[in-house]
């Protein structure tokens, strides 16, 4: 797995002014078509981990490796972050219009994204027309668009209700079956964290180190009563442990 | 009831005002030199009505002119300034020069740069002078407004200085361009009226020239229906933008 990763950071540290640091030392690498879940309590510098993923952001120390093509790095953010005045396929379609991609090839290109999405109807909708859940499809479209290699997602649900999220992620792992992207995949929500991921890397309250990794031992996309089975109770149980312990040996170690 | 009372409320208002008004003119016997009543005024405002409709026209024209001067002026040096951080420094201190100098002190040198022949061109310019500040700086403030997580989504997928300007920039600046114009709307009818009183109005008499008319000649019926009419004018036009704004962000926003 060493070989194929597709995304790396290697003894990053990440210190903002006036805020100390954020984050690190921590290593971490994503193999080609792998789902990670960074999760950790909120501050823990798992979005600042992101950042470095996607090339926002760059590292005070250490080294990031990723794919430097653009459009091989996709994210969805906390919100859909759509343009307003653009429709759903216009929105959709801007990666590759700013990749040089002609009008017309990336909005038929960026229809059949939206369609993959379960959007197929809605391309001249705005986003203003659209619901939480459907702008959140949207912005996945937008982010698959490109067939990106590294597809980042920063608590892509968290805005939205139980029922919506729950079949985003179920959408989410069938379109990871058909791309095969690598994904990292950021979240305080341990049963999510469990739900999407084959491997989690559990994250210590700010600066963010890692205090351990949990290997989630089941198929994806997870079979249709997965949240009832044992190996998704018994990982749940395992991650909320480790994360209490993490919480409690940042608590020690600050008194 | 409510909706009645919207509308009940300052109808009342109005009528008691003018009813005080005329009431004491005659009670009290004001000469029509002095203040003429209501209804004197409404007979002059009829009497003239033809008369004033062409000097509205030309009062109109000299505002609407000038904006569309200026909006192309102050929109290009806000792109300007938007696209490079020097061009902004520099213009700054003209920007506040132009803001906070009285317009009024300025009409004497216009008039020497327009020429005894054509006193309409500093009229024009003087409307200028006073629209430009609130275009320029609804079009900057607008240009700096973009949603950052989209900015962020630009520097994901390598967007260019000129694309970020055109296709994120410029279209999320539209709502604050509108409240520019708005304002430059309002100022460009004052730069109008303040030009004609101070300069002088050639062959081309608008409405403010009908007012030092009908006031040199104590002629204050005349002047005073005069005053109705720009009042008239200036409310039809603020109400006319409002409709077109709403459209434009109707358009803008998909709903």
């Amino acid at each position: 797995m060493a070989e194929a990763a597709v995304a790396a950071l290697e003894a990053v540290e990440v210190d903002y002014p006036g805020r100390g640091r954020a984050l690190g030392p921590f290593d971490f690498r994503l193999g080609r078509g792998e789902i990670v879940a960074l999760v950790g309590p909120s501050g823990c510098g798992k979005s600042t981990a992101l950042r470095l993923l996607a090339g926002l952001e760059a590292p005070t120390r250490g080294v990031v490796r990723r794919a430097a093509k653009r459009g091989d790095t996709s994210v969805v953010f906390q919100s859909p972050t759509l343009a307003p005045w653009l429709s759903a396929v216009g929105n959709v379609a801007l990666p590759l219009e700013l990749d040089g991609i002609d009008r017309r090839t990336a909005r038929a290109q960026a229809a059949q994204a939206l369609a993959r999405v379960g959007l197929a109807g809605a391309e001249k909708a705005r986003p203003v027309q659209l619901s939480g859940g459907m702008a959140m499809r949207a912005s996945l479209a937008r982010a698959l668009v490109t067939e990106p290699e590294v597809l980042l997602l920063d608590e892509p649900f968290a805005a939205l209700d139980e029922i919506t999220r729950r079949a985003l992620a179920d959408d989410v792992l069938a379109l990871w079956a058909v791309q095969k992207p690598g994904i990292v995949f950021v979240t305080h929500n341990v049963e999510e964290a469990v739900y999407m991921a084959s491997r989690v890397v559990v994250m210590t309250p700010g600066p963010g180190r890692s205090a351990g990794e949990l290997v989630v031992d089941a198929p994806s996309p997870r079979a249709p009563a997965f949240r009832t089975s044992a190996v998704f109770r018994d990982a749940a149980e395992q991650l909320s442990d480790m994360l209490a312990a993490a919480m409690q040996a940042a608590r020690a170690s600050a008194a | 009831m409510r909706r009645a009372i919207d509308w009940l409320a300052p109808a009342a208002m109005v009528i008691f005002v003018l009813a005080a008004w005329e009431a004491s003119c005659r009670l009290l016997q004001v000469p029509i030199f002095f203040l003429p009543p209501p209804s004197t005024i409404a007979v002059a405002l009829a009497q003239n009505a033809g008369l004033l409709f062409v000097s509205a026209g030309r009062t109109l024209g000299t505002a609407l002119g000038a904006l569309a001067v200026v909006s192309a002026m102050a929109n290009l040096a806000a792109l300007a300034a938007a696209s490079s951080r020097t061009i902004e420094r520099g213009f700054s201190p003209l920007a506040v020069t132009l803001q906070v100098t009285p317009i009024v002190a300025l009409a004497p040198l216009f008039q020497v740069w327009a020429g005894i022949d054509h006193p309409q061109r500093a009229v024009i310019a003087l409307a200028c002078v006073v629209a430009f500040f609130p275009i320029y700086s609804g079009a900057l403030t607008g240009l700096a407004s973009a949603d950052p997580e989209l900015e962020r989504l630009f520097d994901l997928y390598g967007a260019s200085g000129w694309q970020r300007l055109f296709r994120l920039r410029v279209p999320s600046a539209l709502p604050h361009v509108l409240q520019g114009h708005k304002v430059a709307l309002g100022l460009a009818l004052v730069g109008a009226v303040i030009g004609e009183m101070s300069v002088g109005a050639g062959g081309e008499e608008g409405l403010a020239w009908r007012i030092l008319e009908a006031s040199h000649r104590l002629q204050m019926d005349k002047s005073f229906a005069a005053l109705v009419a720009l009042a008239l004018m200036a409310g039809t036009l603020n109400f006319a933008y409002q409709a077109l704004e709403k459209a434009v962000l109707r358009w803008w926003r998909g709903r």
